[in-house]
């Protein structure tokens, strides 16, 4: 059973369609890349995954049961998205990284964000930071570790890297690909096409709404 | 002090010249706004002279049943205008129904069995006009707040919500924020009262012929009750409201 399968999944917002027919299917363990220009409606498709809308027409199935069935709630607890501009909200960082667990009503474990500060690079002393004196793309990297505080089953990522230098690039991309090793799902949307093809087992490829290829690499 | 002030109908119809003034200003300064100047005074005469006469009648009705259907009816009237500001929140309506008798139920409660005022008509309706009137004010600078928020901090709602948060803690800075705004001009005129302004109701008991000393008394009680009144009705109305921002599947609707 596939773990997300798209029927026939259409989008419209305003009378605009943003997705058109689009259908096919995410293996668990997958590694997308999603690609295409601008406004060809990638972040409405992982923002349809995430559940943050539905479709206006056909269906996605989680698991073999309809997103709508789920709660949904806890549909996003399995399905983490980020977003490719990151918002950090509140006042620190720290305020960030309790969120996810006082949604889950559990007390703060910084023994796991010492782990990932250290996977992405952060200096601990960032925990007290004011958001409002991080880089572009210091949130990019905070915002990550806010999303992997608990490790979902399917990973959504919307251009998490658009704000990263070289090095720290490299070094996303290998964690993500070490989280997919250990088996979690990624959908990754990228502008970069080498970026594409070095870590992903399949490339979709998105243009004006409609799906114009899901090309199988490995 | 002395004697209280009365108006006879001619030193009334002097003063009505004041709003020739409003007129040519908004005719030399072209600011095209005589008609609604014209509608508005007509309508405060016609409205108030209604009010004089229905208040007489009530007043010598002393039937406590009466007055609360009058209270009733005065808090549906502020209900319907403070949902005109809510406009596309599903059930706004009855919403600030709901916000307005609450602030006005425990506000008065408080106020009579305190001994502060008595469940008469002559106390009770217009001590409740000016609790309904300014929460009704209140509640439309919620709605206003709230609607601008969910539109303009989505990112951050939406941010929550692929966290896994409900919809309340994806929205409680929303409330917080639009429940403060609600509250900010009562608090504000409370600081100034006294320094900026002397207060509509001691300007009438003083002008009525009640010493300062007395009249402050009274707009103690009014500030106190103004202030518990505005919070309780910005609380309750941002707290059943919100929900509407979402639909069933927990997703932000955003209102055009």
């Amino acid at each position: 059973m596939p773990l997300l399968d798209f029927q026939d999944v259409s989008f419209i917002n305003d009378g605009k369609t943003i997705l058109k027919n689009l259908s096919f299917v995410v293996e668990a363990g997958d590694y997308i890349s999603i690609i295409g220009p601008s406004g060809s409606g990638k972040s409405t498709l992982l923002r349809l995954c995430s559940h943050l809308i539905s479709p206006t027409g056909g269906n996605i199935f989680y698991k073999g049961v309809n997103m709508n069935k789920y709660v949904p709630t806890e549909l996003r607890k399995s399905i983490a998205y980020c977003s490719q501009l990151p918002y950090l909200f509140g006042n620190n960082v720290k305020e960030n990284l309790d969120f996810p667990f006082s949604v889950r009503k559990m007390p703060f474990n910084e023994g796991r964000v010492k782990e990932l500060f250290s996977l992405f690079n952060i200096p601990f002393t960032f925990l007290n930071a004011d958001v409002q004196n991080l880089s572009g793309g210091e949130k990019q990297r905070i915002s990550l570790v806010r999303t992997l505080l608990f490790l979902p089953e399917v990973l959504l990522l919307d251009e998490v890297t658009s704000a990263l230098d070289a090095e720290n690039t490299r070094m996303v991309l290998n964690a993500i690909f070490t989280l997919n090793r250990n088996g979690i799902t990624i959908l990754w949307i990228t502008h970069n096409p080498e970026q594409s093809k070095k870590y992903a087992n399949k490339i979709l490829t998105l243009e004006a709404g409609e799906m114009k290829s899901l090309e199988v690499l490995k | 002090m002395t004697g209280s002030v009365t108006i006879d109908s001619t030193s009334l119809l002097i003063a009505s010249s004041l709003v020739l003034v409003s007129l040519y200003l908004s005719y030399s300064q072209k600011l095209g706004i005589e008609k609604e100047t014209v509608v508005s005074v007509v309508r405060a005469v016609v409205q108030l002279v209604i009010v004089g006469y229905i208040l007489e009648y009530i007043f010598g009705l002393e039937s406590p049943l009466f007055t609360t259907l009058l209270l009733l009816f005065m808090a549906f009237n502020a209900a319907y205008n403070a949902s005109k500001r809510g406009k596309g929140i599903k059930k706004i309506l009855r919403i600030s129904f709901c916000a307005i008798t609450t602030g006005t139920v425990l506000t008065l409660s408080v106020l009579v069995f305190s001994g502060t005022i008595a469940y008469e008509p002559y106390q009770i309706i217009p001590v409740s006009g000016m609790i309904i009137s300014n929460s009704m004010v209140a509640l439309g600078v919620c709605y206003k707040q709230m609607i601008s928020d969910f539109k303009n901090r989505r990112e951050e709602v939406e941010t929550k919500l692929s966290l896994g948060a409900d919809i309340l803690p994806s929205s409680i800075g929303i409330i917080r924020d639009a429940i403060k705004t609600g509250m900010i001009p009562t608090i504000d005129s409370a600081k100034t009262l006294g320094i900026v302004s002397i207060p509509g109701m001691m300007t009438g008991l003083i002008l009525a012929g009640i010493s300062p000393m007395e009249a402050i008394k009274y707009q103690i009680m009014v500030t106190f009750m103004l202030l518990s009144t505005t919070s309780i009705s910005s609380y309750v109305a941002c707290y059943l409201s919100y929900r509407n921002f979402f639909n069933s599947r927990k997703q932000l609707i955003i209102f055009k």
